[in-house]
Protein backbone atom coordinates (compact mmCIF):
# COMPACT_ATOMS: atom_id res chain seq x y z
CA UNK A 1 0.00 0.00 0.00
CA UNK A 2 2.74 2.17 0.95
CA UNK A 3 4.86 1.16 -2.28
CA UNK A 4 1.50 2.46 -4.18
CA UNK A 5 0.61 5.73 -2.30
CA UNK A 6 4.64 6.94 -2.82
CA UNK A 7 4.21 5.61 -6.43
CA UNK A 8 1.34 7.97 -6.70
CA UNK A 9 3.07 11.07 -5.41
CA UNK A 10 5.91 10.42 -7.71
CA UNK A 11 3.67 10.30 -10.96
CA UNK A 12 1.68 13.46 -9.55
CA UNK A 13 4.66 15.58 -9.56
CA UNK A 14 6.07 14.59 -13.08
CA UNK A 15 2.55 15.25 -14.28
CA UNK A 16 2.68 18.46 -12.46
CA UNK A 17 6.19 19.30 -14.01
CA UNK A 18 4.92 18.10 -17.53
CA UNK A 19 1.85 20.37 -16.89
CA UNK A 20 4.15 23.30 -16.19
CA UNK A 21 5.95 23.03 -19.66
CA UNK A 22 2.93 22.49 -21.48
CA UNK A 23 1.53 25.50 -19.84
CA UNK A 24 4.55 27.67 -20.29
CA UNK A 25 4.25 26.65 -23.79
CA UNK A 26 0.82 27.69 -24.15
CA UNK A 27 2.05 31.15 -21.96
CA UNK A 28 4.28 31.73 -25.12
CA UNK A 29 1.73 31.57 -28.08
CA UNK A 30 0.54 34.99 -27.72
CA UNK A 31 3.41 37.09 -26.92
CA UNK A 32 5.14 35.18 -29.80
CA UNK A 33 2.49 36.41 -32.44
CA UNK A 34 2.62 39.70 -30.90
CA UNK A 35 6.36 40.68 -30.62
CA UNK A 36 6.57 39.42 -34.30
CA UNK A 37 3.39 41.50 -35.75
CA UNK A 38 4.81 44.36 -33.83
CA UNK A 39 8.71 44.31 -34.37
CA UNK A 40 7.17 43.95 -37.97
CA UNK A 41 5.43 47.11 -38.04
CA UNK A 42 8.01 48.88 -36.41
CA UNK A 43 10.40 48.29 -38.86
CA UNK A 44 8.04 48.74 -42.12
CA UNK A 45 7.57 52.48 -39.81
CA UNK A 46 10.91 52.73 -39.80
CA UNK A 47 11.86 51.88 -43.37
CA UNK A 48 8.60 54.58 -44.57
CA UNK A 49 9.78 57.04 -42.02
CA UNK A 50 13.57 56.49 -41.07
CA UNK A 51 13.83 60.23 -39.75
CA UNK A 52 11.31 58.27 -36.73
CA UNK A 53 13.47 54.97 -36.46
CA UNK A 54 14.50 56.56 -32.99
CA UNK A 55 11.59 57.08 -31.89
CA UNK A 56 9.78 54.23 -33.04
CA UNK A 57 12.93 51.86 -31.60
CA UNK A 58 12.03 53.35 -28.02
CA UNK A 59 8.32 52.57 -28.57
CA UNK A 60 9.26 49.20 -30.21
CA UNK A 61 11.13 48.03 -27.39
CA UNK A 62 8.45 49.27 -24.83
CA UNK A 63 5.61 46.96 -26.51
CA UNK A 64 8.35 43.96 -26.76
CA UNK A 65 8.45 44.52 -23.15
CA UNK A 66 5.15 44.55 -22.25
CA UNK A 67 3.77 41.79 -24.67
CA UNK A 68 6.92 39.51 -23.43
CA UNK A 69 5.72 39.86 -19.25
CA UNK A 70 2.82 37.62 -20.00
CA UNK A 71 5.50 34.63 -21.76
CA UNK A 72 7.64 35.14 -18.65
CA UNK A 73 5.04 34.65 -15.95
CA UNK A 74 4.30 31.41 -17.65
CA UNK A 75 8.06 30.85 -17.39
CA UNK A 76 8.14 31.32 -13.87
CA UNK A 77 5.13 29.57 -13.47
CA UNK A 78 6.93 26.45 -14.22
CA UNK A 79 9.44 26.31 -11.40
CA UNK A 80 6.74 27.15 -8.60
CA UNK B 1 18.64 2.35 -19.53
CA UNK B 2 19.88 5.32 -22.15
CA UNK B 3 19.65 8.33 -19.95
CA UNK B 4 17.62 10.77 -21.29
CA UNK B 5 18.46 14.78 -20.94
CA UNK B 6 16.04 14.69 -17.55
CA UNK B 7 18.15 12.28 -15.73
CA UNK B 8 21.08 14.08 -16.29
CA UNK B 9 20.10 17.56 -15.39
CA UNK B 10 20.42 18.42 -12.30
CA UNK B 11 17.81 20.27 -9.86
CA UNK B 12 17.30 23.39 -11.39
CA UNK B 13 18.08 24.78 -8.19
CA UNK B 14 21.43 23.78 -7.84
CA UNK B 15 22.59 25.66 -10.73
CA UNK B 16 21.29 28.65 -8.78
CA UNK B 17 21.98 28.15 -5.20
CA UNK B 18 25.31 28.45 -3.95
CA UNK B 19 26.72 27.54 -1.00
CA UNK B 20 27.94 31.05 1.56
CA UNK B 21 31.56 31.63 1.83
CA UNK B 22 30.85 32.62 5.04
CA UNK B 23 27.72 33.43 7.45
CA UNK B 24 25.72 29.84 6.03
CA UNK B 25 21.80 29.99 6.59
CA UNK B 26 22.22 33.83 8.56
CA UNK B 27 20.80 36.72 7.28
CA UNK B 28 24.54 38.32 6.60
CA UNK B 29 25.78 35.02 4.52
CA UNK B 30 27.82 36.00 1.60
CA UNK B 31 28.17 33.55 -1.49
CA UNK B 32 28.69 33.95 -5.18
CA UNK B 33 25.72 35.83 -6.09
CA UNK B 34 26.48 38.81 -3.22
CA UNK B 35 30.34 38.55 -4.19
CA UNK B 36 29.32 38.73 -8.12
CA UNK B 37 26.84 41.74 -7.18
CA UNK B 38 29.68 43.53 -4.88
CA UNK B 39 32.46 42.99 -7.99
CA UNK B 40 30.24 44.73 -10.62
CA UNK B 41 29.74 47.40 -8.09
CA UNK B 42 33.38 48.09 -7.94
CA UNK B 43 33.92 47.67 -11.81
CA UNK B 44 31.05 50.43 -12.03
CA UNK B 45 32.43 52.52 -9.57
CA UNK B 46 36.49 52.06 -11.01
CA UNK B 47 35.51 52.61 -14.64
CA UNK B 48 33.78 55.86 -14.10
CA UNK B 49 35.97 57.34 -11.15
CA UNK B 50 38.97 56.30 -13.53
CA UNK B 51 37.46 57.68 -16.59
CA UNK B 52 36.74 60.96 -15.31
CA UNK B 53 39.89 61.76 -12.88
CA UNK B 54 41.91 63.04 -15.94
CA UNK B 55 39.49 65.15 -17.99
CA UNK B 56 41.32 65.47 -21.38
CA UNK B 57 40.20 67.50 -24.04
CA UNK B 58 40.47 65.22 -26.66
CA UNK B 59 39.14 61.54 -24.80
CA UNK B 60 41.09 58.43 -25.04
CA UNK B 61 41.17 55.01 -23.12
CA UNK B 62 38.79 54.44 -20.39
CA UNK B 63 37.73 57.86 -20.38
CA UNK B 64 36.53 56.95 -23.88
CA UNK B 65 34.49 54.20 -23.02
CA UNK B 66 33.33 56.00 -20.56
CA UNK B 67 31.77 58.99 -21.94
CA UNK B 68 30.49 57.16 -24.73
CA UNK B 69 28.91 54.72 -22.10
CA UNK B 70 27.34 57.85 -20.55
CA UNK B 71 26.66 59.63 -23.68
CA UNK B 72 24.80 57.32 -25.08
CA UNK B 73 22.71 56.39 -22.18
CA UNK B 74 21.60 60.12 -21.98
CA UNK B 75 21.02 60.44 -25.56
CA UNK B 76 18.97 57.07 -26.46
CA UNK B 77 17.44 56.47 -23.14
CA UNK B 78 17.30 59.77 -21.29
CA UNK B 79 16.96 62.55 -23.76
CA UNK B 80 14.83 60.42 -25.83
CA UNK B 81 12.33 59.52 -23.32
CA UNK B 82 12.11 62.56 -21.14
CA UNK B 83 12.89 64.89 -23.30
CA UNK B 84 15.94 67.16 -22.94
CA UNK B 85 15.56 69.47 -19.62
CA UNK B 86 14.78 66.58 -17.15
CA UNK B 87 16.55 64.04 -19.65
CA UNK B 88 19.49 65.70 -18.89
CA UNK B 89 18.93 66.10 -15.27
CA UNK B 90 17.74 62.20 -14.80
CA UNK B 91 21.12 60.82 -16.76
CA UNK B 92 22.98 60.05 -14.33
CA UNK B 93 20.78 58.20 -12.18
CA UNK B 94 19.66 56.07 -15.40
CA UNK B 95 22.84 55.68 -16.28
CA UNK B 96 23.64 53.99 -13.52
CA UNK B 97 21.22 52.01 -13.08
CA UNK B 98 21.96 50.42 -16.87
CA UNK B 99 25.38 50.25 -16.30
CA UNK B 100 25.09 48.00 -13.05
CA UNK B 101 22.31 46.11 -14.58
CA UNK B 102 24.53 45.62 -17.19
CA UNK B 103 27.89 44.61 -15.49
CA UNK B 104 25.63 41.79 -13.10
CA UNK B 105 24.33 40.41 -15.99
CA UNK B 106 27.50 39.75 -18.15
CA UNK B 107 28.83 37.42 -15.65
CA UNK B 108 26.33 35.04 -18.04
CA UNK B 109 28.42 34.92 -20.41
CA UNK B 110 32.25 35.64 -18.83
CA UNK B 111 33.96 31.86 -18.92
CA UNK B 112 34.80 30.09 -15.42
CA UNK B 113 31.68 32.00 -13.51
CA UNK B 114 28.68 31.54 -16.01
CA UNK B 115 26.10 32.86 -14.01
CA UNK B 116 24.29 36.06 -13.63
CA UNK B 117 23.61 37.52 -10.49
CA UNK B 118 20.02 38.80 -11.59
CA UNK B 119 19.16 35.59 -11.62
CA UNK B 120 18.02 35.11 -8.26
CA UNK B 121 15.03 37.19 -7.50
CA UNK B 122 16.75 39.32 -4.68
CA UNK B 123 18.97 41.71 -7.20
CA UNK B 124 16.00 41.88 -9.94
CA UNK B 125 13.37 42.57 -6.76
CA UNK B 126 15.24 45.22 -4.94
CA UNK B 127 15.96 47.15 -8.50
CA UNK B 128 11.81 46.66 -9.26
CA UNK B 129 10.70 48.23 -5.53
CA UNK B 130 14.13 51.24 -5.79
CA UNK B 131 12.16 52.13 -9.45
CA UNK B 132 8.80 51.79 -7.65
CA UNK B 133 9.32 54.08 -5.07
CA UNK B 134 10.69 56.61 -6.85
CA UNK B 135 8.35 57.23 -9.52
CA UNK B 136 5.79 57.62 -6.66
CA UNK B 137 8.11 59.85 -4.97
CA UNK B 138 8.44 61.60 -7.76
CA UNK B 139 4.94 61.66 -8.74
CA UNK B 140 4.24 63.22 -5.36
CA UNK B 141 6.57 65.67 -5.22
CA UNK B 142 5.99 67.19 -8.82
CA UNK B 143 2.21 67.21 -8.68
CA UNK B 144 1.15 66.75 -5.04
CA UNK B 145 -1.54 65.37 -4.12
CA UNK B 146 -3.06 65.50 -7.30
CA UNK B 147 -1.01 62.64 -8.33
CA UNK B 148 -3.79 60.47 -6.75
CA UNK B 149 -6.46 61.80 -9.51
CA UNK B 150 -3.83 60.28 -12.30
CA UNK B 151 -5.65 56.98 -12.07
CA UNK B 152 -9.12 58.65 -13.21
CA UNK B 153 -8.44 58.51 -16.72
CA UNK B 154 -10.03 61.66 -18.79
CA UNK B 155 -12.62 61.01 -21.16
CA UNK B 156 -13.81 57.92 -19.61
CA UNK B 157 -18.08 58.28 -18.73
CA UNK B 158 -19.23 57.51 -15.11
CA UNK B 159 -20.17 54.16 -14.80
CA UNK B 160 -17.02 52.85 -16.67
CA UNK B 161 -14.80 54.65 -13.66
CA UNK B 162 -16.33 51.29 -11.46
CA UNK B 163 -14.16 48.81 -13.44
CA UNK B 164 -11.11 51.10 -14.84
CA UNK B 165 -9.88 52.85 -12.12
CA UNK B 166 -9.26 49.16 -9.98
CA UNK B 167 -7.51 48.31 -13.25
CA UNK B 168 -5.39 51.41 -13.52
CA UNK B 169 -4.65 51.35 -9.82
CA UNK B 170 -3.46 47.28 -9.94
CA UNK B 171 -1.88 47.85 -13.24
CA UNK B 172 -0.08 51.36 -11.95
CA UNK B 173 1.04 50.47 -8.69
CA UNK B 174 1.59 45.75 -8.38
CA UNK B 175 1.76 44.68 -11.70
CA UNK B 176 4.58 47.57 -12.88
CA UNK B 177 7.30 46.69 -10.41
CA UNK B 178 6.47 42.79 -10.37
CA UNK B 179 6.41 42.64 -14.13
CA UNK B 180 9.51 45.16 -13.98
CA UNK B 181 11.26 42.12 -11.31
CA UNK B 182 9.93 39.00 -13.36
CA UNK B 183 10.92 40.49 -16.72
CA UNK B 184 14.98 40.69 -15.10
CA UNK B 185 14.70 37.72 -13.15
CA UNK B 186 12.82 35.65 -15.70
CA UNK B 187 15.39 36.40 -18.86
CA UNK B 188 18.43 36.03 -16.99
CA UNK B 189 17.13 32.33 -15.31
CA UNK B 190 16.24 31.33 -18.67
CA UNK B 191 19.20 32.16 -20.30
CA UNK B 192 21.20 30.79 -17.75
CA UNK B 193 19.68 27.41 -17.95
CA UNK B 194 19.42 27.37 -21.35
CA UNK B 195 23.30 27.33 -21.24
CA UNK B 196 23.40 24.57 -19.00
CA UNK B 197 21.66 22.36 -20.95
CA UNK B 198 24.03 22.40 -24.30
CA UNK B 199 27.14 22.57 -21.68
CA UNK B 200 25.67 19.26 -20.65
CA UNK B 201 24.73 17.71 -23.97
CA UNK B 202 28.34 18.71 -25.16
CA UNK B 203 29.64 16.89 -22.57
CA UNK B 204 27.71 13.84 -22.50
CA UNK B 205 27.61 13.69 -25.80
CA UNK B 206 31.30 13.76 -26.78
CA UNK B 207 32.81 12.52 -23.21
CA UNK B 208 30.16 10.13 -21.30
CA UNK B 209 27.91 8.71 -24.21
CA UNK B 210 29.08 5.68 -26.45
CA UNK B 211 27.32 6.24 -29.31
CA UNK B 212 30.26 5.04 -31.65
CA UNK B 213 30.45 6.57 -35.41
CA UNK B 214 28.03 9.20 -34.37
CA UNK B 215 29.91 10.67 -31.60
CA UNK B 216 31.62 13.48 -32.83
CA UNK B 217 29.07 14.75 -35.11
CA UNK B 218 26.04 14.76 -32.74
CA UNK B 219 28.57 16.41 -29.51
CA UNK B 220 29.79 18.99 -31.81
CA UNK B 221 25.77 19.77 -32.88
CA UNK B 222 25.25 21.02 -29.48
CA UNK B 223 28.78 22.55 -28.72
CA UNK B 224 27.74 24.94 -32.08
CA UNK B 225 24.50 25.38 -30.27
CA UNK B 226 26.16 26.72 -26.91
CA UNK B 227 28.42 29.28 -28.57
CA UNK B 228 25.56 30.74 -30.72
CA UNK B 229 23.58 30.78 -27.80
CA UNK B 230 26.24 32.48 -25.75
CA UNK B 231 26.11 35.52 -28.35
CA UNK B 232 23.01 35.45 -27.56
CA UNK B 233 22.80 35.49 -24.25
CA UNK B 234 25.60 38.68 -24.52
CA UNK B 235 22.80 40.46 -26.83
CA UNK B 236 19.63 39.66 -23.84
CA UNK B 237 21.97 40.67 -20.98
CA UNK B 238 22.51 44.18 -23.00
CA UNK B 239 18.79 44.63 -24.08
CA UNK B 240 17.47 43.59 -20.38
CA UNK B 241 19.85 46.44 -18.81
CA UNK B 242 18.55 48.67 -21.65
CA UNK B 243 14.44 47.64 -21.31
CA UNK B 244 15.00 47.87 -17.48
CA UNK B 245 16.27 51.67 -17.94
CA UNK B 246 13.99 52.84 -20.82
CA UNK B 247 10.93 51.75 -18.42
CA UNK B 248 12.05 53.37 -15.32
CA UNK B 249 12.64 56.60 -17.58
CA UNK B 250 9.04 56.12 -18.61
CA UNK B 251 7.45 55.46 -15.45
CA UNK B 252 9.44 58.42 -13.80
CA UNK B 253 8.69 60.91 -17.00
CA UNK B 254 4.77 60.18 -16.84
CA UNK B 255 5.21 60.97 -12.90
CA UNK B 256 6.67 64.08 -13.98
CA UNK B 257 3.51 65.43 -15.91
CA UNK B 258 0.26 65.17 -14.96
CA UNK B 259 -1.83 63.14 -17.41
CA UNK B 260 -4.01 65.32 -19.36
Amino acid sequence: MNEFVSLAVTQADALKSGLGSVGYGLAAIGPGIGIGYLVGQSVQAMARQPEMAGNVRTTMFLGIAFAEALALIGFVLKFI
Amino acid sequence: MVPVLADLLPNVNELFEFKGFFGQHQWYEFNKTALMAFVSTIICILLFYVGSRKKAMVPAGLQNMAEMGYETVEQQIAVEVMGVDHGRKWAPFLSTLFFWIFFINIWSTVPFIYFPATSRISIPLYLAIQTWVIFIFVGFKHQGLGYFRNVVPSGVPGPLLILVVPIEIISKYFIRPFSLAVRLFANMAAGHVLLAVFCIMTSELIIHHNSGIWQIPLGILPFFALVAMTAFEFLVALLQAYIFTILTAVYVNESLHAEH
